[in-house]
């Protein structure tokens, strides 16, 4: 229930507040509480939305600097182009893998961690200490620490170690670009999951898991039957929210790839960055990010509302 | 008769029970092991990145590996002799503004989204997370257009303002969730006391959150730290951060893996610092409050 995360009194607190603001405030009441709130309102407008309808209006154009006869309206023409542009299409796909591979794995690598981690033993905040550095690294050297140092078919530390058990060597981003790349997102998103599932096993009631235990159940059924349903908020708001971070992952597939080989391992973002920066096709680019938008906004509206309705008791 | 029942003798009792007892202990002290197991090769590429850092440039890319050398600061020095002190300027202007101006923007915002709520509080709310979620790419030319028109390219302060603008929405969910904590009856013994908003904001609001201050400056920290997309399309020679002096250094050949090794680790230890002092907050911010 939301009240394990929300305690009662807040809860009471929130009626209270609400009860104050029934539908007799008054006008001038309405404009000093909304007061505090314009400007970060304003701001995040201006600098989110507006562009935004630029973009809009980008990609109704013909405009590639390449092209200076170009630059006039040209209606819906990009939107048609871009749904016949297969690598538009291989791009979308490849988002959704990565995106849903590394938040798979990242959760499941997270839910072990955090199990192991809950619970007493030797040197339990050095290990945490080191299962959340890699968040922690910035996400260009991480990149660069994978795709040289770890995955380089010559001197990659990978390859040495799967030579030791007579592997032959593995040219990783060439061959496997999006295990590759997978590696390193995994790496560095595994701390978050695990973060998140270590909260939630932490806020389980010590005396339900006795309860279980004294009923007999063993291990397995305990984790089944009482900690996983305990956990499913957490693992929903982890998903949630690492899907929203890593469908834009750019740095990676920049350092790592650059999309290759081919277009073999571009997401959406770096597509449409190669579209707008190598490619000056700024109406085409202009198109996908609008297609992009549209997609996220319709996705994101039902997982968001549902998930932090969960956590937060007001609503 | 119950009572002809014999107690089990106490010997192999005991017996039986320190076996069990003894055979939980040894779980226990091998799942100890395979956690530590689990945790070293996780951390392994740390590991690897800071050996590198510290290895002569001979012995970085090698094959086999090298895991035995003499430690140097030689790669140390010639990234600072590269004039890698001036990236590190940009990042901490453009980091350190952009927070100020988040908590600044957030900290009022938060305020109007709980303890006195406008209409429509949750409205407001899902749309500054909506805009967490608009890819970054879906942007970027308007504004490298713009800011091209309006002679702000390669500019620190347009990083500023766009940081502002990426973290802004998770300060106010986190800043939200730090008032909510605040007990309701403490605000209206300073109403009663007629403070206005500003002196109940300064006297009673902020000493309260200001651990959660703390905890939503970090999180702005990182993000803004370590983003890499806007600094590399929006700045140059002037106003570049130290993931792209980072990138300036990368060749794929391994050349100067080393001197790459040295700067990755120079440019990720604030961060890391900051995030391993700050473990507990770490949480609630990535889940922008929701997870307490």
């Amino acid at each position: 229930m939301a009240t394990t995360l929300v305690d009662k009194h807040n809860l009471k607190q929130h009626q209270r507040r609400k009860g104050q603001d029934g539908p007799g405030m008054s006008k001038a009441e309405g404009w000093r509480r909304r007061g505090p709130l314009l400007p970060a309102l304003i701001f995040t407008i201006v600098i989110t939305q507006l562009p935004f309808l630029v973009t809009i209006w980008y990609s109704l154009r013909n405009w590639n600097l390449l092209r200076p006869d170009g630059n006039q309206f040209n209606g819906l023409q990009n939107y048609v182009d871009i749904f016949k542009d297969s690598t538009f299409r291989s791009s979308a796909l490849n988002s959704i893998v990565i995106t849903l591979g590394c938040v798979f794995f990242a959760m499941v690598l997270g839910i072990i961690f955090a199990l192991l981690l809950d619970r007493k033993f030797r040197g339990q905040g050095i290990v945490r200490t080191m299962l959340i550095t890699p968040f922690l690294i910035m996400p260009v050297a991480g990149a660069t620490l994978w795709s040289i140092s770890m995955l380089n078919p010559s001197f990659g530390l990978v390859n040495w170690v799967i030579s030791l058990v007579g592997i032959p060597p593995v040219d990783w981003t060439s061959q496997h670009p999006i295990v590759s790349i997978l590696m390193a997102l995994v790496w560095q998103w595994t701390p978050f999951t695990m973060l998140l599932v270590l909260a939630g096993l932490q806020s389980q009631p010590k005396d339900v898991l006795e309860a279980a235990q004294i009923d007999g159940a063993g291990w397995t059924k305990t984790f089944f039957w009482v900690t996983l349903p305990q956990l499913r908020r957490y693992i929903e708001l982890g998903v949630l929210l690492g899907t929203i971070y890593v469908v834009n992952t750019f740095d990676q597939i920049y350092l790592m790839t650059a999309g290759g080989p081919g277009t073999a391992s571009a997401n959406l973002p770096f597509y449409i960055y190669q579209r707008a920066f190598l490619g000056f096709d700024i109406g085409q680019a202009a198109a996908m990010g609008v297609v992009v938008v549209i997609a996220t906004i319709i996705i994101a509206t039902f997982a968001l509302r549902l998930i932090f309705r969960s956590f937060d008791a007001k609503d | 008769m119950t009572t002809t029942i014999i107690p089990p003798a106490p010997a192999p009792l005991s017996a039986e029970r320190k076996s069990r007892e003894a055979r939980r202990r040894f779980t226990g002290s091998s799942i100890t092991t395979l956690t530590w197991l689990l945790a070293f090769v996780f951390f392994a590429p740390v590991i690897w990145l800071v050996m590198t850092a510290f290895k002569p440039e001979s012995a970085a890319a090698s094959n086999p590996p090298v895991f035995f050398f003499v430690p140097t600061f030689e790669q140390f020095e010639a990234v600072l002799a590269n004039g890698a002190g001036a990236y590190f300027l940009n990042s901490l202007i453009a980091t350190g503004l952009s927070t100020v101006l988040v908590i600044v923007l957030a900290v009022p915002a938060s305020y109007a989204l709980s303890i006195r709520p406008v209409k429509k509080t949750s409205d407001v709310l899902f749309f500054f997370i909506s805009t967490k979620m608009l890819p970054v790419v879906a942007v970027i030319m308007p504004i490298y257009v713009i800011a091209g028109q309006i002679k702000v390219l390669d500019n620190i302060g347009t990083l500023v303002v766009l940081y502002t603008a990426m973290n802004l929405p998770i300060a106010v969910w986190m800043m939200r969730s730090f008032f909510q904590e605040v007990p309701a009856e403490v605000l209206e013994a300073a109403s009663m006391d007629g403070a206005g908003l500003i002196k109940t904001l300064r006297t009673i609001l902020i000493p309260m959150v200001t651990p959660g201050l703390a905890a939503t400056a970090l999180i702005c920290v990182i993000f803004a730290w370590n983003e890499f997309f806007f600094a590399l399309n929006l700045t140059a020679a002037n106003a570049a951060t130290v993931p792209v002096f980072l990138v300036s250094q990368m060749t794929s050949e391994g050349l100067f893996l080393a001197k790459l090794s040295a700067a990755s680790v120079l440019a990720s230890l604030p961060v890391v610092i900051a995030g391993w002092v700050a473990q507990k907050q770490l949480v609630r911010g990535l889940s922008m409050g929701a997870v307490k």
